[in-house]
């Protein structure tokens, strides 16, 4: 036991340099995480980036074109939306709430699947049977319908949202994390662990989950994406952040009724939202080339 | 074999039991209430609102009225609507082939053009082509189809006026109701006979651009599915054997590649019908398209207690078993699986 | 890779060139004698004794039946329809109505009528909601709200067939309102004919969904959440509808209704996005309607509690709000701001009445005198909900927030979803609340009796529990009175004293409007808010 961990901590620094050599191959990945980081970067210093501020109602400049279209106006370099508030700050603090939405969701769904999938998974059994058909009741409903009831529950706002979605996606974390715990849990080195006396939370958590991990990262970098894009669709929807939030899918919603006067009111915003569900897809992509072996031909 | 699909329908009973017991409990806790919602200003008289509240069943315990809604959507009977009074399944049923009519477009249309598209870059592996496929496909992956609906209709509607901003047809033809599909009811006789064609041509007209947006989605799926499951199979031996044989590649390719990447493909097309109500809500809001999704929600609004349960217990129990279906299939072509 | 951009733009090419072909063989179909309406829902029945939405009103009411008496189009007075001529008894007890002769039903499927309309017809409709025990209460849940609410059950004592084409309608206790309410659309005659061959046939709830009138227009067909379609009357009593058929195209999203008005493919749009109505006025093929809304919008002070027991302190309310910026900015300057309690299209409205100011001085010299120089903390309610009265209760919560901090009253604001809001109004848990109404008759009694008599306190529909024993004396009063002569007096003093009291903060009567296309005729806006379409014409 005791030689066993020592050999994988000298083996340490081998996994992840092969894995960055993998990854760095992988043109997808590297546009992906480009993707991310430029908008993370917009988020951090949204302050710092905006020209405005993202509520600030501009006098006399109610949804102006933008700045390089004729009738823009160079200190609006998108232009302005209908009540007059600049549309670049928007969508960079917009862009705080996506990646803060996308990050809660993950979390949330990823923490509670993982451990309901480590537990049926590693319990095998009625626990397993149980989580399973939670899990086929959840997947049984259209997923934004059960997105709305939810948060028709709670009230309509960003956290609600956030909480909805990622109830919605939990049921993907439980199957995955479930689907490798089964396996880890025949192989030797668990059996090894159980007759040593180590408890079952033990077991789970220091030696099965990490040997999960590479699928997990995966369906982290998905979650991610379709966190971002549900709760913009709940926005959309009228049942996520509310209005004055700089939220892209409230925006969205809000520029409809100009779709024909002002389109670029509608197209930014869901350009932005493409963006990052788009860079996410493709880290996860990447990851999944280069972490899944059984992808690897 | 048998045990199997015995174990499966087992299964089936806590889980849409589970299902009922959600919609059922859900939808009550979401805070507002019916009467008071329908009455509206006018609701202010406790007398009036009491008499409402008992007309509609709501005065009875909770548990009484879940009983009652698990043996009646048993016989079949789903209640009636809060709003309409209409009963559910015949609500259902008269919204459900204008989804599905959708639902099977843009799936045909995601098929049409994705199942080839994946063969194509499965052939030229690894060239320009077969990089931008995918990369392309990634980024119909991500789209965001409430935006891409807005896009569309601001492309082709507004903008180069080809197509109708919404609807599923010309209002001013009068299209009888036979089967509930614009495509085929367009073709009886009596239409083809007073109008033409022009009905069916308005019907596809419509039916464009909600297609090509909620099929976007499936497309970049299916694109990518074909791809790797026609490498998968290229790298057969009995299709190394074939080419030994020196038949002509193209004819391999496509005659014994292709059906066999063709099971996992349409084990995924099936699993696609499952989802099409959730593109179905998205979509039906931005065309006004008059089926299931957009009557779902506006129930929830109203808190229209029947409508949500019933109708959120029928779908549940098709999604369920068109997913029980497409294992079984799957189960007796790779026997693995068991 | 050599097929990259020619496979791309193959694609492309072929789609346009599919929609163009198909668009180009659409070959619109628009002739002067089909009359599209866009619609903005979904009627919930054809059948307005039991629906109460202006929706399932426009589908039905105004197009399939008719009533004993109507209101003459475009204004709210009462003029006999299906009832030739109508009397009232010296005691105001007894109304009888002699019927009009060769009157026919609509024939729907398999029904065709064998009779023309007669007393039979009036017996009917009227008892199938008034009597427990009829056969066709419990059709269709047996709830009729706008019966039970305008209490025509306990002032109708008795309906009687005097004979064929005469009937009398006895009632409890003289009711001025009465025949304003017998106009209303839930007073529709529908067909017993009808009634008992669907009741043989053991399809009795088909009554309210497929519909048997006399109207205008016979129904054909409705397609759920898409269109209705009717057909001319070709037999209609009054005179012929201009249009052989009329078709509601349901168009939930306003700017999408402007779209297909612009597309052609509606004629005449409901309520357009305040957003479009610049963009309308510009279009040389469109015109816009726009008239006067039955409504009232107000903020209302819970007079059962403190400070706001005290006129003073409710007069500085009224001194300190600047109603003319939210008249700008959340009507956008669709609406006229309000100084009585009823709009101004009803008869009796009292011009004369002289409305508050926006003066902070004064309004801080009355709280002042109320011994409250140092302002007080209040609560707001803003509404949860868009109404026309009240497009954004809560941006308008946060201007009164403002107005009322410079007199220094701290206003908190709270909203609930709309029925908590509703149920916690009625039970007088709130002090500041902002609500509104519609009005349903066009009598005044439907605004300042069910919003401000003292039976409102006790029902909940007072939201401002103000009881006034004078004020009150003036509207019961007024109800018993039949002649409306002798009536408007009694309303104009009684609004007079309601200014003076002032228990609300009366705010704006929204305006309606409806674009349509230039060569739409006949089309004149319903002060009660209905769509009617009976003179409407294509040119």
């Amino acid at each position: 036991m005791q030689s066993n961990i020592e050999e994988n901590k000298s083996d340490y620094e081998h996994p992840l340099r092969d894995f960055w050599v993998g990854f760095s191959a992988n043109k997808g990945a590297l546009i992906g995480l480009a993707f991310i980081l430029f908008f993370v970067f917009l988020a951090v210093f949204a302050p710092l980036l905006s020209p405005h501020s993202p509520s600030e109602l501009q006098e006399n400049a109610l949804r102006l074109p933008p700045s390089f279209y004729e009738g823009g106006n160079a200190s609006f370099f998108f232009g302005t939306d209908d009540v007059g508030r600049d549309l670049l700050s928007r969508l960079i603090y917009g862009a705080r709430i996506s990646m803060g939405v996308g990050f809660l969701v993950v979390f949330l769904s990823a923490s509670v699947g993982t451990l309901l999938g480590l537990m049926a998974g590693y319990f095998g059994g009625k626990v397993d049977w149980l989580i399973m058909r939670f899990v086929d009741i959840l997947m049984a409903f259209p997923s934004i319908l059960l997105a709305i009831v939810v948060v028709s529950v709670m009230g309509p706002g960003l956290f609600n949202a956030i909480v909805a979605v990622a109830i919605v996606a939990c049921p993907s974390f439980i199957r995955i994390v479930r689907a490798s715990a089964m396996e880890e849990r025949k192989k030797q080195y668990v059996m090894a662990s159980k007759t040593f006396g180590a408890s079952s939370f033990r077991i789970m958590f220091s030696e099965i989950l990490p040997n999960c991990m590479a699928p997990l990262i995966v369906q982290i970098s998905l979650g991610f994406s379709d966190g971002i894009l549900n709760v913009a669709a709940l926005g959309f929807l009228g049942l996520g952040a509310q209005a004055p939030t700089p939220e892209w899918g409230i925006m969205l919603a809000d520029a409809r009724a100009f779709i024909s006067s002002d389109p670029w009111l509608v197209t930014l915003p869901g350009l932005c939202i493409l963006f990052v569900v788009l860079g996410f897809n493709l880290l996860g992509d990447g990851l999944r080339d280069t972490l899944d072996p059984r992808l690897k031909k | 074999m048998l045990n199997f699909l015995l174990k499966r329908l087992i299964d089936l009973v806590p889980t849409l039991l589970g299902v009922s017991l959600l919609a059922f409990f859900v939808i009550r806790l979401v805070p507002g209430d019916p009467v008071m919602l329908m009455l509206g200003e006018r609701g202010a008289d406790p007398k009036v609102y009491q008499e409402m509240k008992r007309e509609l069943g709501l005065d009875k315990p909770i548990l009484s009225q879940y009983q009652s809604f698990l043996i009646n959507s048993f016989r079949g009977d789903l209640g009636r609507s809060l709003v309409s009074k209409r009963k559910v399944t015949e609500e259902f049923f008269g919204r459900f082939p204008a989804t599905l009519e959708l639902g099977l477009c843009a799936l045909f249309f995601a098929a049409l053009i994705g199942i080839p598209l994946g063969i194509l870059a499965a052939l030229k592996r690894n060239s320009f082509f077969d990089y931008f496929l995918m990369g392309g496909s990634l980024v119909g992956y991500s789209m965001p189809i409430f935006w891409w609906g807005l896009i569309l209709i601001i492309i082709f509607s507004v903008g180069l006026g080809l197509t109708p901003v919404s609807g599923r047809i010309d209002v001013l033809y009068d299209v009888p109701t036979i089967t509930g599909f614009y495509l085929v009811d367009t073709l009886s006789p009596e239409v083809l006979a007073e109008e033409g064609l022009a009905p069916f041509i308005s019907a596809i007209s419509h039916l464009i651009l909600p297609s090509i947006a909620m099929g976007t989605i499936p497309l970049a799926v299916l694109a990518r599915m074909t791809r790797s499951s026609m490498l998968e199979v290229m790298g057969e031996d009995y299709i190394r054997t074939a080419k030994a044989k020196g038949l002509p590649y193209k004819k391999i390719v496509l005659i014994h590649g292709l059906r066999n990447a063709l099971i996992p493909i349409i084990t995924v097309l099936g699993l696609m019908f499952g989802s099409i109500i959730t593109g179905a809500i998205l979509t039906e809001t931005i065309f006004s398209w008059p089926g299931i999704g957009k009557w779902l929600v506006a129930s929830i609004n109203a808190r229209d207690y029947p409508v949500i349960q019933g109708g959120v217990l029928f779908i549940a129990t098709m999604v369920v078993l068109i997913n029980l279906a497409v294992d079984f299939v799957y189960a007796v072509i790779n026997p693995k699986m068991r | 890779m050599r097929h990259t951009p020619r496979s791309r733009s193959t694609v492309l090419v072929g789609i346009l060139l599919l929609s163009s072909l198909i668009s180009g063989c659409l070959g619109k179909k628009s002739d002067s004698k089909n009359f599209v309406y866009c619609s903005e829902g979904s009627p919930t029945a054809f059948n307005p004794q039991i629906t109460t939405d202006g929706t399932s009103n426009n589908a039905a009411a105004h197009t399939i039946y008719e009533k004993l008496v109507d209101f003459k189009y475009g204004t709210t007075e009462v003029v006999p329809a299906l009832a030739q001529s109508f009397s009232v008894s010296d005691d105001r007890l007894t109304y009888t109505f002699i019927l009009r002769k060769n009157v026919s039903f609509h024939s729907f499927g398999d029904f065709k009528p064998s009779r023309p309309f007669n007393a039979d017809d009036v017996l009917f409709s009227i008892n199938r909601m008034r009597q427990k025990d009829h056969p066709y209460h419990k059709v269709g849940g047996g709830s009729y709200e706008y019966f039970n609410g305008m209490e025509m059950g306990s002032i109708i004592k008795n309906v009687v067939k005097d004979n064929n084409y005469q009937v009398s309608i006895i009632l409890n206790r003289p009711e001025a309102p009465f025949l304003a309410n017998l106009a209303m659309s839930f007073m529709s005659i529908l067909s017993k004919e009808y009634a008992d061959f669907l009741a043989a046939k053991g399809e009795k709830e088909k009554i309210d969904h497929y519909p048997v009138g006399t109207g205008p227009f016979m129904f054909k067909k409705y397609v759920k959440d898409s269109l209705i379609r009717y057909k001319r009357n070709k037999k209609y009593w009054g005179e012929a509808p201009k249009v052989d058929n009329l078709i509601f195209a349901i168009t939930p999203d306003p700017s999408v209704r402007f779209q297909k008005l612009k597309a052609g493919e509606c004629h005449l749009i409901i309520e357009p996005s305040p957003a479009d109505i610049a963009a309308i006025e510009k279009e040389d093929n469109l015109k816009l309607l726009s008239g006067s809304g039955l409504n009232v919008g107000y903020l209302a002070m819970n007079t059962q509690r403190k400070p706001f027991d005290d006129v003073r302190v409710r007069k500085a309310i009224n001194l300190a709000l600047n109603r003319d910026s939210y008249i700008e900015a959340i009507y956008l300057g669709q609406a006229i701001k309000a100084k009585n309690p009823l709009p101004p299209t009803i008869w009796s409205y009292n011009d004369k009445v002289s409305d508050y100011e926006h003066n902070l001085e004064k309004a801080k010299a009355l709280l002042k005198e109320a011994g409250l120089s140092q302002g007080f903390e209040t609560e707001i309610w803003t509404l949860p909900v868009t109404r026309p009265y009240n497009p954004n209760g809560k941006k308008m919560g946060e201007m009164m927030q403002a107005d009322l901090a410079k007199v220094g009253i701290k206003a908190k604001l709270i909203s609930y979803d709309w029925p908590t809001y509703l149920k916690k109004a009625r039970q007088g848990e709130h002090q500041l609340i902002q609500l509104g109404w519609t009005g349903d008759n066009g009598d005044p009694d439907n605004f300042l009796n069910v919003l401000l008599g003292c039976g409102g306190v006790e029902a909940g529909s007072n939201v401002a529990r103000w009881c006034h024993d004078e004020f009150e004396k003036l509207i019961s009063k007024a109800k018993l009175v039949t002649d409306k002569e002798k009536r408007a007096p009694l309303y104009r003093r009684a609004q007079e004293i309601f200014k003076e009291q002032a228990p609300w903060v009366t705010l704006a009567h929204s305006k309606v409007f409806r674009a349509m296309s230039k060569n739409v005729k006949g089309y004149i806006i319903d002060p009660l808010g209905g769509d009617i379409f009976k003179r409407i014409e294509l040119k």
